[in-house]
């Protein structure tokens, strides 16, 4: 079991006797992670004695009120932000002081406990706490190591993932307490909502793994000679269903025998996102355009809809990762942003570009154009 | 003496998510008003309401900040709670990158989303004193 060293600085007695009590015989344990955390706990009645015992023995945690009799908590804050140390502070005060909440912020205080608090809300403070110290710690160790971490992808990519399981999460938990009475079928819609997000969070999942995929750059690509028409009546095999449904008319002109030198699945991405965002973005009764044209120096791929169109302002947006148009044409339109950052990615491998022509309202026509390499003269 | 109830605006632009922190606030009793953009938000504001509970990442990574700000500009009395999915766990304080970022938390209360009801409708009756 690891131990957090918590140092609890306050005036008052009873506020660290019961901090002591509540988190003594507390721990914690991550899905993550093999070992659990518990605490061992000291105590300061006053910024200078809290200073002296970090800077002595140190500290993981620091719970420091702000109104303390010598120096202020807030002047404890900025001194040991300028000691540089890995020591999370948590400070114990009111929401209602914002004064002091936006300085504390700014020394560096990870967050704030309102007085008086419960055990519950000590608890799950410290466990928020400590699980972003070990993360920190974790990251920190990583980047020692050369090991890149982007960190903003990773912090989108969590809020992308965590948000389907917090819609269903919610759903469940308004089943489980039969909020709205005993009638299943009052909960049909929940349960529709949940299968929805799951379904998104599963192409999210496929996404993120051709990106992966993509970037690791481990998996060694099959280049071969393919057809690519035949791999463009696939990609237009499985849109079928959903073109149906819309009533949006399909016309494809494929060149017989497009012989290209490509990897399959990579091909396979390019067509499907292309087709797919065809579909999603269109209008019912609209019209999808595929071309597949093959001449001596390129192959030239068109897919073209009658769909919503993208203003020119959200144009540049539109290949970065998890970025998605939101207006109110796109807010019934699932998507995991990925799709065309992954596309173009894929284009680049081939040496080929992506162009978008597109009006609001009217529609979009994405061009790829693949160079076709010249074997005998490499 | 009948007591009016307190309304109770709701911003965040995941629709399951806006369902269902509306489907508990009206179950502790307040009246609702939902937005599912910062645009939208800014319209209901017309209506006054007593408190406010916004997400953090909508249409721009901090859309919940600056429209926290800008409420408190109209409102500097109504209560506000940023609800957020983006959490440290990933090593990173997201929000409070910039000195500019630190600026725009005019918020009273941050939570992670996944609170439970009880301990929302606590928070909630705290900042409305009730």
């Amino acid at each position: 079991m690891e131990k957090l060293k918590v140092l609890v600085v306050d005036d008052e007695p009873g506020i660290r006797s019961g901090v002591i009590r509540i988190l003594k015989n507390y721990s914690i344990g991550f899905p993550f992670l093999e070992e659990d955390f518990s605490f061992e706990i000291s105590e300061a009645e006053t910024g200078e004695r809290a200073l002296e015992i970090i800077q002595n023995d140190g500290a993981d945690i620091v719970l420091l009120d702000n109104k303390l009799p010598g120096i202020q908590g807030i002047e404890v804050l900025e001194k040991i932000s300028k000691m540089r140390i890995d020591t999370a502070v948590m400070m114990i005060t009111s929401y209602a002081s914002l004064d002091i909440a936006v300085k504390a912020t700014n020394f560096g205080a990870y967050n704030f406990v309102p007085k008086p608090f419960t055990p519950d809300e000590l608890k799950s403070s410290i466990e928020n706490i400590s699980k972003h110290l070990f993360l920190k710690r974790m990251t920190q160790k990583l980047k020692e190591e050369g090991k890149q971490i982007r960190f903003q992808f990773l912090s989108v990519l969590s809020h992308e993932l965590k948000s389907p399981l917090n819609a269903i999460e919610g759903y469940l938990k308004i089943m489980e307490e039969k909020q709205v009475g005993e009638n299943l079928n009052d909960y049909m819609s929940m349960i529709d909502r949940s299968l929805v997000r799951i379904k998104s969070m599963r192409n999210l999942i496929i996404d993120m793994l051709d990106l992966t995929r993509l970037e690791s750059g481990k998996k060694a690509r099959k280049l071969k000679m393919i057809n690519l028409k035949e791999l463009a009546q696939m990609a237009l095999d499985t849109i079928k269903p959903m073109s149906i449904q819309h009533s949006i008319n399909v016309i494809s002109e494929i060149d017989d025998d497009v012989l290209f030198e490509a990897d399959q699945d990579e091909i396979e991405i390019i067509f499907n996102n292309l087709l797919s965002n065809a579909v999603k973005y269109n209008r019912d009764g609209g019209e999808i355009r595929f071309h597949v044209k093959r001449s001596e120096k390129e192959i030239k791929i068109m897919v073209s809809d009658t769909g919503i169109g993208i203003s020119d302002e959200d144009l540049p947006k539109l290949f970065e990762e998890f970025s998605r148009i939101k207006n109110n044409d796109t807010r019934n339109i699932s998507g995991t942003g990925l799709g065309l950052s992954i596309t173009k990615k894929m284009i680049e491998l081939y040496k080929g570009t992506i162009d978008i022509d597109s009006k609001l309202h009217f529609g979009t026509t994405f061009t790829i154009k693949l160079p076709i390499q010249n074997k005998q003269n490499d | 003496m009948l007591k009016e109830k307190k309304l109770v605006l709701i911003v965040d632009d995941d629709p399951d998510y806006l369902f269902q922190l509306k489907h508990h606030v009206e179950s502790f009793g307040f009246d609702t008003i939902t937005a599912e953009s910062v645009a939208d938000a800014e319209k209901a504001l017309a209506q006054k309401p007593d408190l406010a509970i916004l997400d953090l990442m909508m249409e721009t990574q901090d859309a919940g900040f600056v429209l926290a700000y800008k409420i408190k500009k109209e409102f500097p009395d109504v209560p506000i709670i940023i609800a957020t999915a983006v959490t440290s766990e990933t090593g990173m304080n997201f929000h409070l990158d910039t000195e500019q970022d630190r600026k725009w938390i005019k918020a009273d209360l941050y939570l992670e989303k996944g609170i439970r009801s009880d301990q929302l409708h606590r928070e909630i009756s705290k900042l409305l004193k009730l």
